[in-house]
């Protein structure tokens, strides 16, 4: 599959031409349909991690039939490498929330909700301010919608939806199961679109620029263009909107530091892409979808303490409700000790992958299916440093 | 309602909407493992244990917690699902303590069931058990030991969807999370009722009832002591399904020839106290209305709570401590039994009381905790010296070698031995309001209760709270004040029922005069110390067995019970008599709400 | 059969009076609703002024919004940041994630551990400070950071420790 040449964009952070707020009287000159299908049309992909269509997600939320409906930002930003969504509520918080109130014209919304996590509560004093201007001027311009904001306190697991539902609902944040889903049955059992903060900004954006000049950048699958957390051996960390579509080869090209032997892509829970695979691996949807944590290694850098770390935070952070993701994090972190200290034989580490395979399908949540794959790339591509 | 069509491994099955991958694999009998899943209680789907394909999905499903949709296509016996359950058994016994052969649930373990079945060997992972883990033993009733929990969250379901308690609870997270009480406090130090629910819904041993049948057994074989054994209206209706026979046989005569062959001295029925209780507690409400129809005395708390569920009671200490005055004072009829085995039975036989060891078989866990009540005492002696749950008895029956299907059957032995079908239905909820109606409203007005066979159907069933009324119709001098007074009663099992019922007494707004409430679904039938398993279906055959008990005896009103009025004419005088109040009624305590 | 210590709930750590407590958590609920909605916010009140969650405060927020204690102790458990055990007046969480553990984050746990003559998990003497290992704090373009309650200390190095927490003494 042919890649896309590295190319920045600057969608998210500048702000010419686009006054939040008159994003949303553009979107309410629209009709509600005119918005959904502009959304569909787009391609817009979740930028969280999972990758729904946006789209669809309003639309369904949209045919929903009821007296309340919710607009949730998911800002529980917790996957190890992205520090995108702070980045933006810092910087332009105000496009987020005209994402939040346009999707809410679209499906019928009064409330809307940012669940920001605990970590970044020294927003919370600035944050406010702007969405007490921003709700003023909604209802200036007519539109019944008003969002506020939630804490939360400390748990990975609630950037899962259901479990943030549960952790609003003043619950522990244990994922639900589904059906229903959240645009049937949300928080508070109402139907809900919950969006990732990213997310919401390009649906502000694609009713400002149009769905041509949105659909222009990207490719087929991966429409569009995403925010990169780069971070590791690199002399750019930092935030950069990038065109979907690239190879990591060409990633590493501009962000390396010149020795770069693997590149973890969409953090703890993503895959470990080696230096052997940089040119055939497309980040983006049709490759390696991801929420934007690049992280980076270079030659100095053991990939079985990468691996250990990353096992240490899910068993952690598992929620452990569910048997594969509470247990399995704890067999595969004890099975690469013992491999490593030559208690057991390097053959376990197979039985272990195949133990990956019953985590990532048989496990309740999206996160718990994923929390074996940094696992499964890390072992199959450097399976000396797991051993020697 | 409308019809649902999917295909299970090839084969067409419709179900009502609303109904999930699994409850339409058992429609057409395919069985799927579960864990979690109990029927009792809200899906949780998080053992992960009942995985299927759905087609046209890349991950597997949990048949339990997926809702069964048009046209889905569902295999249930897939290389893919093999492994995968495979793995999750082989899993959840690399958290587990293993060392079945000392478990006390062993042979009776769903995980050691599933484990078997799929051939799990115990190196295919490495134990994560965590070390040291502490079994808490701080309760009299039940025994919670976490390296056997398999974080089904049955228990926690129990004791807050049945029971509303929420004494259990699931603490932290990730590899940490676990069944805590609050602040993981001990058992005996937070709101816990021991009503044995959770005990009964585990699947594996980390909760169990505390045993004493080592105790009892010492006692059996040391000849100084005399063992007096009497057990509960509803052990004869489950204690068979552990030795081989159906669910709801009655296995009366049994049961007493098994125990006279355990050692024990004297075999009785606690049939006999319910029935006292009857008298005891019908008069007390009688008294109770006419100090507040008659004396106009507003002090008079009405209406009347029944206090035959320690379960119960510990309920109302714990959460309604500001409405013990509407529970009645009578004692339990386990606890009534203890009190006179060791003052009217010692009498009578010529036995020291000292020398008198007293064990209670009931289908309850806190029985257990009620027997070690500071309070009990009043014979001078512990009244109660052990409370074993029919599942003890059972295993006791088993530890003896007999074959008890094969058993001859046999009678109480007297005193105290005697009893009526108004005791028997004590074991099922709706019981104690009924045998309670066939003799209070006999006193009052002569007649017996206007219902076919005595049966009061209004008051059986299993919904959660039922309802009745009984109008009093030419009365008889002494009560004559009830005259044309409409009875209502009420009956409620399950705690969270009963916490209805608190409530509404709470805002002064209780209608009724008198309330059975029994802290266990079903009543006694579905007891904590019950056999292992229990659902509802269960449970219906345990309380029909018990009415088929009740029918079959010759006498069925307490009053009528001849060693009721012996004991009343020697040693009580009368019901609520001073010997009546120092042997046969307490008091109650408020306790801590968390 | 084990003897069990008789448990006296929490509060002699507490340097907040039972009163105090009980009418922090009255004012939360006032403030919040009292619904299980709002039982997070709740929580997150009470730790905000009292550092932890003493079990004064937690029977009190069970009481308030009818759950069970037990119930919110489970709640209060599954979060990080809503400690049920006694904390210092000021927490400090150093990012332990790889990109901080890349930069250098133990030369700064060190620098701390140095400083406060405390352990990583440990409160100080005079309840002034917690030291805790946190999970990704969202900064690993400017790792090693640390947070002081609220506030962020992106690439923070070792010799700026003693500095930044005089700020809070």
């Amino acid at each position: 599959m042919k890649s896309k040449k590295l190319q920045r964009v600057d969608f998210i952070f500048d702000c010419a031409g686009c006054e939040p707020i008159e994003v949303v009287k553009k979107a309410l000159k629209m009709s509600r349909e005119e918005v959904v299908s502009s959304i569909i049309e787009s391609g817009l992909k979740g930028r969280g991690g999972a990758g729904f269509p946006t789209g669809m997600k309003w639309k369904f939320a949209k045919d929903e039939v009821a007296d309340t409906k919710y607009v949730i930002c998911n800002a529980d930003e917790g996957e190890p490498g992205t520090f995108k969504d702070r980045e933006i509520l810092d910087v332009v918080p105000n496009k987020v929330l005209s994402g939040m109130a346009i999707c809410a014209y679209a499906i019928g919304s009064k409330e809307g909700i940012i669940y920001l996590r605990g970590e970044y509560n020294f927003l919370l004093p600035k944050l406010n301010g702007q969405i007490d201007e921003f709700n003023n001027n909604l209802s200036k311009i007519g539109l019944d919608f008003a969002v506020s904001i939630r804490s939360g306190s400390g748990a990975y697991i609630c950037g899962e939806e259901t479990a943030l539902f549960e952790s609003m609902e003043g619950r522990r944040g244990e994922p639900r199961n589904k059906p229903p889903f959240p645009t049937k049955s949300g928080y508070n059992g109402k139907p809900t679109v919950i969006n990732n903060v990213e997310t919401l900004v390009y649906t502000a954006m694609i009713i400002n620029m149009g769905v041509e000049e949105f659909k222009a950048v990207g490719t087929m699958d991966s429409r569009g263009s995403k925010v990169f957390s780069v971070s590791g051996d690199t002399p750019k960390a930092g935030i950069h909107e990038l065109e979907l579509g690239l190879n990591v080869a060409d990633f590493v090209e501009e962000f390396g530091d010149g020795d770069t032997k693997a590149v973890q892509v969409g953090g703890a829970s993503g895959h470990c892409v080696p230096r052997k695979l940089f040119k055939e691996t497309i980040i983006g949807f049709e490759g390696i979808p991801t929420g934007g944590s690049m992280m980076i290694f270079n030659s100095t850098r053991s990939m079985f303490n990468v691996l250990n770390d990353y096992l240490e935070f899910f068993a952690e952070e598992s929620c452990g409700q569910c048997t594969p993701c509470r247990i399995g994090t704890q067999q595969l972190i004890k099975g690469v000790e013992q491999v490593k200290r030559g208690e057991m034989q390097s053959e376990y580490l197979d039985q272990l992958i195949k133990l990956t395979e019953t985590m990532k399908i048989a496990s309740k949540c999206g996160l718990g299916q994923s929390v074996a794959n940094s696992f499964s790339s890390i072992v199959t591509n450097f399976r000396e440093e797991m051993i020697y | 309602m409308s019809k649902i069509k999917l295909t299970i491994d090839g084969r067409k099955v419709q179900i009502e909407q609303g109904k999930t991958i699994l409850d339409a694999a058992k429609k057409i009998n395919v069985k799927i493992p579960t864990l979690c899943y109990h029927e009792d209680l809200c899906v949780a789907g998080n053992c992960r244990v009942c995985v299927v394909e759905v087609a046209g999905s890349r991950a597997l499903q949990a048949s339990c917690a997926i809702p069964a949709q048009e046209g889905m296509e569902i295999r249930t016996n897939t290389p893919k699902v093999r492994n995968a359950r495979k793995d999750i058994i082989a899993m959840l016994v690399s958290e587990h303590n293993t060392q079945c052969t000392t478990c006390y649930r062993s042979t009776n373990c769903e995980l050691q069931t599933l484990s078997a079945e799929y051939n799990i060997d115990n190196n295919r992972y490495l134990s994560i058990l965590k070390p040291n883990i502490e079994v808490d033993r701080s309760s009299w009733s039940i025994e919670k030991d976490d390296s056997k929990c398999v974080r089904c969250q049955r228990c926690v379901r129990t004791c807050s969807e049945l029971q509303h308690v929420n004494a259990l609870t699931v603490s932290h997270k990730g590899k940490d999370m676990k069944i805590s009480t609050f602040h993981d406090l001990p058992l005996k130090d937070v709101v816990c009722t021991n009503c044995g629910q959770c005990v009964n819904r585990c699947p594996t041993g980390a909760l169990t009832e505390r045993r004493y049948f080592d105790e009892v057994w010492e006692a059996i074989g040391d000849p100084t002591k005399h063992v007096v054994m009497n057990t509960a209206p509803s052990v004869r209706v489950a204690l068979g399904e552990m030795l081989g026979y159906p669910v709801g046989t009655r296995v009366t005569g049994k049961m007493v020839t098994a125990m006279r062959r355990l050692g024990v001295d004297s075999v009785l029925d606690t049939d006999f106290s319910a029935d006292l209780t009857i008298l005891e507690e019908g008069t007390e409400l009688l008294v109770r209305l006419k100090k507040a129809l008659v004396d106009k005395d507003d002090t008079v708390k009405l209406p009347l709570l029944t206090s035959c569920s320690p379960g119960w009671v510990k309920f109302c200490e714990h959460l309604y401590p500001d409405h013990l005055g509407h529970l009645s004072t009578c004692k339990s009829p386990q606890q009534m039994f203890g009190a006179l085995t060791k003052t009217y039975y010692a009498d009578k036989k010529g036995i020291d009381p000292k020398d008198i060891v007293s064990v209670a078989i009931m289908p309850c866990a806190a029985k257990k905790f009620e027997a070690n009540r500071g309070e009990m005492k009043d014979s001078g002696f512990q009244d109660i010296d052990a409370g074993l749950t029919t599942r003890e008895l059972g295993h006791m029956i088993r530890q003896t070698g007999l074959n008890f299907l094969e058993l001859e059957e046999s009678t109480y032995d007297s005193i105290m031995g005697e009893s009526t079908g108004a005791g028997v239905i004590f074991g099922a909820t709706g019981g104690v309001m009924e045998a309670a109606l066939r003799t209070a409203y006999e006193i009052v007005t002569g007649r017996e209760v206007p219902f076919a066979d005595l049966n009061i159907t209004a008051v059986r069933g299993m919904e959660g709270i039922r309802e009745a009324s009984i109008l009093i119709e030419d009365a008889v001098p002494e009560w004559s004040f009830l005259e044309g007074v409409e009875m209502k009663v009420a009956v409620a099992h399950g705690l969270i029922n009963a916490r209805e019922i608190m409530d509404q007494i709470a805002a002064g707004e209780s209608p009724y005069h008198f309330i059975e409430v029994m802290a266990c679904p079903g009543g006694c039938i579905g007891g904590g110390g019950q056999p292992i398993p229990t659902n509802e279906e269960i449970r219906k055959a345990r309380v029909a067995a018990i009415y088929e008990e009740d029918m079959n005896m010759t006498l069925r009103k307490s009053h009528e019970n001849p060693e009721i009025q012996t004991i009343y004419k020697d040693f009580l005088k009368e019901p609520l008599s001073h010997v009546s109040h120092n042997l046969l009624h307490t008091t109650y305590r408020k306790r801590q709400h968390y | 059969m084990k003897n069990y210590i008789c448990y006296s709930i929490n509060n002699t750590l507490n340097q907040f009076n039972m009163a105090d407590t009980e009418k922090l958590v009255e004012q939360l609920v006032t403030q919040h609703g009292k619904t299980r909605n709002s039982l997070l916010p709740v929580l997150q009140g009470v730790v905000r002024e009292e550092h932890f969650l003493s079990d004064t405060a937690m029977i009190a927020i069970a009481k308030a919004l009818n759950l069970s204690s037990a119930d919110v102790y489970g709640t209060a458990s599954f979060y990080t940041f809503l400690e049920t055990e006694p904390r210092g007046e000021n927490i400090i969480r150093v990012c332990k994630t790889i990109t901080c553990k890349m930069k250098g984050k133990q030369q700064v746990i060190e620098a701390i551990e140095n400083h406060l003559k405390i352990k990583e998990g440990e409160t100080t003497r005079n309840k002034k400070f917690t030291l805790l290992a946190a999970n990704c704090l969202g900064w690993c373009h400017k790792g090693p950071v640390m947070l002081v309650n609220d506030d962020v200390y992106p690439h923070v190095a070792p010799d700026q420790i003693v500095d930044i927490l005089d700020k809070y003494c």
